[in-house]
């Protein structure tokens, strides 16, 4: 918490956090965990290629923040961006049909994993320049403020993004103009591979969004419920017209940068101690504690996963390659007026 | 008919965008309370307003990319960038995104954004004001590149620019702002895609734009003198080039110079000049010429700046070096 912002607590709705919601919740973190566990295998067998961004221990926030929106709001990610894309409600089939480079992929096989994109859930990506999708955020919220409309742009980024020139024009013009942007960055330490002690003069970076005056404050990015219930609070101030929010989003990621990274530059007890702050374990254990998951039920839900999983591997390695000729469409429209999503 | 200068018929062109569809809105740095910087939106916010005319922090990337972001949105933005230089700061959000978002979504999110912005030399301002840069940007697939020359394509160019789906980027050569032309009382939209022959002839073939129209115009005046019949081509738009128009002359006239107030190396004038070779190397009765600026930053004294971009005795020597 810091001065400028404050945490909007009165007069807000929440949701309660019911039993069979936070089972919702567990079920969506364990669909990307196991998704991205696929993914390395698909990788290794070489169905998957290029860079493998995996978001394996930040689940809880996209998963968190997600809730908070609905579906007319949109969503700006990152190159790490495949629990987004499944929080967001892209079909797991779709995605994993893009990282195998088809053409029944989100985005026809022209992405891949650092670009899924789907109109129809208003997912704007899978940006791949670092703080390239904070501008975009602000127009997108923008175009919401100029036609009246009470929709939320939510933006991920990481603390990486923080040090580029961007970052800080994108909160500066979000807040002159009071627009309708949810800043979600989930801090997990490292741009790359260099830690933000070495690269931020100052490491508090809900301080740097609220010099700007924009409230912004931390959350636990390890605990689903705490990002869903800060997510709600924000996101809805946000949409009353309470201008940009800003969420710092402690997390870690659990496996290195990319399939390329040695990971050299982190200590084993570092992430080990990380490890122990698992957000699935931790919220099966207080589902399990609580009774509310009972013997036999996180079997089950493991079971079904996997089916959704090994039917989304079978679809895409059903899935056929767009043709050659197909090579320069979309360079430019093939409609001649309008645009393609409102 | 009026007569009118290029600035305002730009200026009445916006207007008439602001007027005919409630999704455009102009953004920038100055374009409001300033009039803007070449007093091109001069009046449109005591018009319209400050909703739809938007002056900007000096935040060239996420005015840019928040152009982009609002044409995802719906709107129609008009972003203006001072000049070329300026515009420097945005290349990553033009090319990494408005260029490309339509090809990396497999089709779905088309980008209907415009960004005009003022190029080219003459004004003794130096290294960082000065260049000629739309041939880099020319260089990008997903782009539209339109460089109008004459008051008729100011006025003409922005509406059928707005109804493209995809991002435009509309070069206004800064020396042309004070520039008059006849045009007419209800002008019409212009189409987007050809080149123009400003002066048809059949010994030779001048192919400029933008501002080098009027320094391809003025040289062909003075080889009417020699005896020489100049024909003169305006690309107006510089990608997708309009190779038809240019080849269809060359075939012609046997002979074609390029002039560019770009840098020779690497330059939209060699795209042309290689385009002539493939088409119709056979046809040319001389190697194609090029006048290009001198490849130096432009420099600030006036005799110097003279000296570093294409004059109109430099289009005549080089009609003639190629008839010796």
């Amino acid at each position: 918490m810091t001065d400028a912002g404050s945490t909007p607590t009165s007069g807000v709705v929440t949701r309660p956090a019911d039993d069979e919601h936070v089972v919702h919740l567990l079920r969506e973190m364990l669909r990307i965990r196991r998704f991205e566990e696929r993914c390395v295998e698909l990788y290794s067998r070489t169905a998957i290629r290029g860079f493998l961004h995996l978001g394996i221990g930040e689940e809880a926030c996209a998963v968190g923040v997600m809730e908070a929106l609905t579906p007319d709001d949109a969503v700006v990610a990152t190159y790490r961006e495949h629990g987004h894309a499944l929080a967001r409600g892209l079909s797991m089939r779709a995605t994993m049909a893009e990282l195998e480079g088809k053409i029944e992929g989100c985005s026809r096989g022209r992405g891949g994993s650092m670009h899924l994109f789907d109109a129809s859930t208003r997912f704007y990506g899978g940006n791949a320049i670092v703080a390239g999708g904070l501008p975009l955020a602000v127009g997108l919220a923008l175009a919401d403020h100029l036609r009246g409309r009470r929709r939320v742009t939510a933006c991920f980024f990481g603390d990486g993004a923080v040090a580029e020139g961007e970052f800080h024009e994108s909160m500066n013009l979000a807040s002159l103009w009071r627009l309708p942007v949810l800043f979600c960055c989930e801090n997990n330490l490292y741009a790359m591979g260099t830690a933000l002690k070495l690269t931020e003069s100052e490491t508090d970076l809900s301080l740097k969004a609220s010099s700007y005056r924009i409230p912004a404050w931390e959350v636990d990015g390890m605990d689903v419920l705490a990002v869903e219930e800060a997510a709600r609070q924000a996101a809805e101030a946000v949409r009353g017209g309470g201008g940009p929010h800003f969420l710092e989003m402690r997390t870690y990621r659990f496996r290195a940068h990319s399939m390329y990274d040695p990971d050299r530059y982190r200590e084993k007890p570092e992430v080990e101690g990380w490890k122990e702050r698992d957000p699935i374990p931790a919220l099966v254990a207080r589902l399990s504690d609580s009774g509310v998951l009972a013997e036999g039920d996180l079997d089950r839900m493991e079971s079904e996963i996997a089916s959704e999983v090994d039917d989304a591997v079978a679809f895409a390695d059903a899935g056929t390659f767009e043709p050659l000729e197909d090579l320069e469409r979309f360079v430019t429209s093939e409609t001649t007026s309008g645009s393609v999503v409102p | 008919m009026s007569l009118i200068t290029y600035r305002e018929a730009m200026r009445q062109a916006i207007r008439d965008a602001l007027i005919r569809d409630e999704r455009v809105f102009v953004m920038g740095e100055d374009v409001g309370h300033y009039g803007g910087c070449y007093a091109v939106t001069l009046g449109l916010l005591e018009e319209f307003g400050s909703e739809r005319i938007r002056d900007t922090p000096l935040s060239e990337s996420t005015f840019v990319g928040a152009g982009i972001g609002a044409a995802l949105g719906g709107m129609r933005p008009i972003v203006e960038v001072m000049t070329v230089n300026f515009s420097l700061l945005a290349l990553d959000q033009i090319m990494n995104n408005a260029a490309t978002l339509l090809y990396m979504s497999g089709g779905q999110l088309n980008v209907p954004l415009v960004i005009r912005m003022a190029t080219g030399a003459g004004r003794q301002v130096a290294a960082q004001h000065s260049h000629s840069l739309e041939g880099w940007f020319a260089h990008i697939p997903g782009l539209r590149i339109l460089a109008p020359a004459t008051v008729e394509d100011a006025r003409g160019m922005l509406w059928p620019a707005l109804n493209d789906p995809d991002p435009v980027l509309i070069f206004e050569h800064a020396m042309l702002y004070n520039v008059e032309g006849e045009l007419t009382d209800e002008p019409a939209p212009v189409d987007i895609s050809t080149a123009a022959v400003r002066r048809e002839g059949s010994d030779v073939t001048i192919i400029a734009y933008g501002g080098t129209v009027r320094t391809a115009l003025g040289a062909a005046d003075q080889l009417a003198g020699d005896g020489i019949a100049a024909e003169v081509i305006d690309l107006r738009c510089l990608r997708p080039l309009d190779t038809a128009t240019i080849v269809s002359s060359v075939a012609r006239t046997h002979r074609a110079v390029v002039v560019d107030e770009g840098w020779r190396s690497g330059s939209l004038s060699a795209e042309v000049s290689a385009r002539i070779t493939e088409e119709v190397f056979y046809d040319l009765d001389a190697p194609v010429a090029r006048v290009c600026s001198a490849e130096v930053p432009m420099p600030y004294a006036k005799h110097l700046e003279d000296e570093a971009i294409p004059q109109v005795a430099d289009v005549v020597a080089a009609v003639h070096q190629m008839r010796s």
